[in-house]
C-alpha cells in the first residue's frame, strides 16, 4: 500500500476520527493532534491493514484508545486546582452569551457526560453507526450499547428540558 | 407524519430501540419547520447533531517516510565508518614500516661510526652530569672534619 492509496483509504473517515476525538478530549487542537497520530501509527501498519475487515472500525478504536490515555495521562500529571472558591456565582458574560445559543447547550450536557456515553452518543446520534458497528469499536457487547446510549439520551433530555425551560423563563 | 407516530418515536428513541432509518425519519421531522410545540427542544438537540456531522479534520496530514531514511543514513554511515577504519589502518601500517627502516644499517662500519658516535654524546652527557654532582664530594670532606 503506497502514500496515495493510503490516503484515499483514510478520507472517507478521517472526519469521524477527528469528530470522536474532538468530543472525547474537547480542544480542536487536541482533536486535530490526537487525529495525526492515530492516522500516522495506521500507517506504519500499513502491511497489516488488508488483514482487518473495517480499517475504519480500527482506526476509531485507536481513536478511543488513544484519546482515553490521553485524558488518564493528563489527569496525572496535572494535579488540578479547585478554583470553585475563588470564582463568583455569577456566570461571565460570555458564559451568558454562549448560553443563549442552544446548540452550545446541547454540546455542554453532551461533554458532561461519562466518556463511554459520549462515544455511544457520537457514534449513533452523531455518525449514525449501527449498533453491532458501535459494540465493535468500543470493544463491549451490543445490549451494553443499547443500555448506555438510552442512559445518556434520557440524561440529554432531562438536563436539555431543565436548563431550556430555566433560559426561557 | 402524524404526531402520536413521533411521539411513539420518540419514546423508542429514549429506550435506545429505534433503528437507524426510523432516527433519520425523527431527523427529518425535527429539521422540518412544523414541530409541534411541546417537542420543539428536540428540534434543538437534533439541530446540534446535525450541526457537530458537518465538522472536518482540514489539517493536511504529514506522513513520513521515516524507515527508508534512517536505513540509508545507516547504510551511509557504515560506508563512512568502514572507510575510516581502513584509512587509519593503512597509514598506520606504513608509518611503522618506515620507522624499521630507519634504524638499520646494510654496511656493517657504517654501523659501528654510528654506534661509536651515539655513545659518545651519551658518555659526553653522562660526564657533564658527574661533574655537577662533584661538588657533593665538598660535603664528605667537611663531615670528616668536623667528625673525625
Amino acid at each position: 500500500m503506497n502514500q496515495n492509496e493510503f490516503l484515499n483509504a483514510v478520507v472517507p473517515f478521517k472526519d469521524k476520527l477527528f469528530r470522536m476525538a474532538k468530543r472525547l478530549l474537547v480542544s480542536t487542537e487536541e482533536a486535530e493532534d490526537a487525529t495525526q497520530e492515530v492516522l500516522v501509527k495506521l500507517w506504519t501498519k500499513k502491511e497489516n491493514l488488508p488483514n482487518y475487515n473495517s480499517i475504519e472500525a480500527v482506526a476509531l478504536t485507536m481513536t478511543k484508545n488513544y484519546c482515553l490515555d490521553q485524558l488518564k495521562s493528563k489527569r496525572a500529571n496535572n494535579s488540578t486546582i479547585v478554583t470553585s472558591n475563588f470564582t463568583d456565582n455569577q456566570p461571565s458574560l460570555q458564559q451568558k452569551l454562549e448560553d443563549q445559543d442552544s446548540l452550545a447547550w446541547v454540546e455542554k450536557i453532551i461533554n458532561q457526560l461519562p466518556h463511554q456515553q459520549k462515544l455511544v452518543v457520537q457514534m449513533r446520534d452523531i455518525e449514525q453507526f449501527e449498533f453491532s458497528e458501535i459494540a465493535n469499536v468500543l470493544e463491549i457487547n451490543e445490549s451494553a450499547v443499547r443500555v448506555t446510549l438510552s442512559r445518556a439520551r434520557k440524561t440529554i433530555r432531562e438536563s436539555f428540558t431543565k436548563t431550556h425551560n430555566y433560559g426561557i423563563n | 407524519m402524524e404526531l402520536t407516530k413521533i411521539e411513539d418515536l420518540i419514546q423508542k428513541y429514549h429506550e435506545a430501540a429505534t433503528s437507524i432509518a426510523e432516527e433519520k425519519t425523527l431527523q427529518l421531522y425535527f429539521s422540518s419547520s412544523n414541530v409541534a410545540q411541546h417537542l420543539q427542544h428536540y428540534q434543538v438537540i437534533f439541530g446540534y447533531y446535525k450541526h457537530a456531522k458537518q465538522e472536518k479534520f482540514e489539517t493536511k496530514l504529514i506522513l513520513q517516510t521515516k524507515k527508508k531514511t534512517t536505513t540509508w543514513l545507516s547504510i551511509a554511515a557504515t560506508i563512512i565508518i568502514m572507510y575510516g577504519v581502513g584509512v587509519f589502518f593503512t597509514v598506520h601500517k606504513s608509518q611503522t614500516v618506515y620507522v624499521t627502516e630507519l634504524g638499520t644499517f646494510n654496511n656493517p662500519e657504517m654501523a659501528l661510526k654510528e654506534t661509536q658516535k651515539a655513545l659518545a654524546i651519551l658518555s659526553n652527557h653522562l660526564n657533564s652530569g658527574i661533574e655537577s654532582v662533584n661538588y657533593v664530594t665538598e660535603y664528605q670532606k667537611s663531615k670528616d672534619r668536623i667528625f673525625n
